[in-house]
């Protein structure tokens, strides 16, 4: 119906009834069949209306209040918030978080940017590297932390019963048991899943570097180094911006390898934020104050958001 | 003389460069490689470290026949895992297609405010607001349901799929419309027989996403998903190797571990020009 209209506008100006059609068309850009465009939205929107904004305002919601699972619940007004300066454990967590996202970020950075290197130069066999290379980013955070909580275990694992076998240590070692080799397996577990997904973000931001630049540059008998640091690193500020806020946010929201793997252990000393926030809501079932440290957790990603679209505006004259 | 002497390094630097390539390689394939052959050895074998890897003692497919004996057995979280996948999949297609299309080819009131919530959506972790999601499920009497964690998880992939819908249907010139529409197709037949052909490389990468995505999502499905009937794979699996069904049985664990990995590394073997598209789409946006 509607559009049969609008094909009048659009193919018959010539009748009456229609002039004043299209002149309106002219203005606001389109005939009647607006409105149903925004039936075609509609399903998306009422899904991300019903769980996300509606969600999304009760977690504000909800912070101000006292929620236990069952019974009633009560305005407590800012307690919560009050409640979480005084909560150590929250904070060690938050500080525990950064920690890991400041190591892992370095980490991931230090293997992804050689490989990026070795595999944008075409050359036989790139491609299969590539592939390999990527494989662990499309298993599971789930799966691949299962898979390492065996690599490490000290009876049936690989690492320590191969260490043990070969002689460098006296003993199997329990990897998990004391937190420095804990943690470092976590970043080795980490960097082999994720490195694969920086390289290929990098990789596309050297592919956009003009070569003619390059041999201009060893022409003039500028080196490797002088190249990567004159040329290749402030052309990819973009891309390196990009995958640099990628690693941040994700591992700000970490949580899946530090509940299969370590479950928060050894001695609590690896719970995440989201690990907290998930054992005060869902274990012990403080949905009000879990709420809280929701806000805090959304606050510290908004934050992060924001530097993202400053640092990947184009600069004035760049690009 | 000296061009000999460069023509051999040259040699030696490309020797050098494969070898690392390969060792590298092998280093990134290792772990899933490791797992997969371990889960042939016989349940005595699996206890003991894994060196080497292969079986020893002959092969056996004693593991996956173990892991069906926990709890529900295997078969009912993979189905509950395939489902949700599914599902995820199919409705995320075709809510993110008829939104692409409206956001592109519409114009309607509040349409840039719609378009800009849906896709500021993704700045905000669904983990913050976990809670409220099960108390909105308990209301709308689906909590405990599948059905239920489907929804969530289109909804979380939305900002990603109708970014990429709405980008392919504005590749589409406008021409090809009007002469389906002076041909007298309506709406919907110009949206099936006239664009959908020529969308189809972004429903490909959305469906990929969206199928991966929902097969190995695990903290929405842990909070969501209380009765251990609903659980999907990698819930059912965490509660094995946590030692939930008594002693840990690793052969079991890496029985499990293969089936949550191999769909995932075939689909992306099949469709890896898509999923590199994607991943390109999402990240240069």
């Amino acid at each position: 119906m509607s559009e049969g209209l609008s094909a009048c506008a659009g193919y018959k100006p010539g009748m009456s009834a229609n002039s004043t059609l299209s002149r309106r068309r002219k203005l606001v850009g389109a005939g009647p069949r607006q409105w149903v465009g925004l039936l075609y939205v509609a399903p998306a929107v009422a899904l991300v209306i019903v769980f996300f904004i509606v969600p999304l305002g009760m977690t504000v919601w909800m912070s101000l209040h006292n929620w236990p699972l069952m019974g009633a619940h009560s305005f407590i007004g800012l307690d919560n918030y009050w409640a979480i300066l005084r909560d150590n454990r929250f904070w060690n967590a938050l500080r525990f978080t950064g920690f890991y996202t400041v190591v892992v970020t370095i980490a991931i950075f230090a293997v992804a940017f050689p490989l990026a290197l070795f595999i944008e130069r075409p050359r036989p066999l790139t491609g299969f590297y590539r592939t390999f290379f990527f494989m662990p980013v499309v298993v599971g955070f789930a799966s691949a932390s299962l898979l390492w909580s065996w690599l490490l275990n000290v009876d049936s694992g690989l690492f320590s019963p191969a260490a043990f076998a070969l002689g460098l240590t006296e003993k199997k070692v329990n990897l998990l048991a004391t937190f420095q080799p804990a943690f470092w397996s976590i970043i080795a577990m980490v960097v082999w899943k994720v490195a694969g997904f920086t390289m290929i973000i990098l990789m596309t931001g050297l592919q956009s570097i003009p070569p003619e630049l390059q041999e201009a540059a060893t022409i003039d008998g500028a080196g490797p180094l002088a190249r990567f640091r004159a040329i290749t690193l402030p052309l990819m500020r973009r891309t390196i911006a990009l995958a640099l806020i990628l690693s941040v946010a994700g591992s700000v929201l970490a949580f899946d390898q530090f509940y299969i793997i370590l479950r928060g252990g050894p001695r609590n000393q690896t719970l995440t934020a989201v690990y907290w926030i998930f054992n005060q809501s869902f274990v012990s079932f403080k949905l009000g104050y879990g709420a809280a440290l929701s806000m805090v957790l959304l606050v510290i990603l908004l934050v992060l958001s924001l530097i993202q679209l400053r640092l990947l505006r184009k600069p004035e004259g760049l690009d | 003389m000296a061009q000999a002497r460069k023509h051999s390094s040259r040699i030696g630097l490309r020797i050098a460069e494969h070898s690392t390539g390969m060792i590298v390689s092998a280093l990134f394939l290792a772990p899933i490689v490791w797992t997969v052959l371990s889960t042939f050895k016989p349940a005595q074998e699996a206890r003991q470290p894994p060196l080497p890897p292969w079986p020893t003692t002959g092969f056996s497919v004693e593991n996956y026949a173990t892991l069906n004996t926990f709890g529900d057995g295997l078969w009912l979280p993979a189905q509950n895992s395939m489902y949700v996948a599914l599902m995820t999949m199919l409705l995320s297609v075709v809510v993110s297609v008829l939104a692409g299309y409206g956001f592109s080819r519409f114009r309607f009131p509040l349409k840039n405010l719609l378009f800009v919530i849906i896709l500021s959506t993704i700045m905000i972790p669904f983990q913050s607001i976990l809670t409220p999601i099960f108390l909105v499920l308990t209301k709308i009497g689906l909590h405990n349901t599948l059905t239920g964690l489907v929804c969530v998880y289109v909804t979380l992939q939305l900002p990603f799929s109708i970014f990429m819908m709405r980008n392919a249907f504005d590749a589409v010139p406008r021409e090809i419309e009007e002469a389906a529409r002076m041909d007298g197709a309506n709406n919907i037949t110009m949206l099936v027989r006239v664009m959908l052909p020529l969308v189809w490389p972004g429903i490909v990468t959305i469906a990929l996403f969206a199928f991966l995505g929902a097969w190995n999502e695990f903290l929405a499905a842990l909070v969501l998903m209380t009765d251990q009937s609903k659980f999907t794979l990698p819930i059912m699996m965490t509660a094995l190797q946590s030692g939930r069904f008594g002693a840990i049985d690793w052969g079991a664990v890496q029985a499990g571990v293969t089936v949550m990995m191999v769909p995932c590394l075939v689909l992306f073997l099949l469709l890896q020009r898509f999923y590199i598209r994607g991943l390109m789409a999402g990240a240069v946006k």
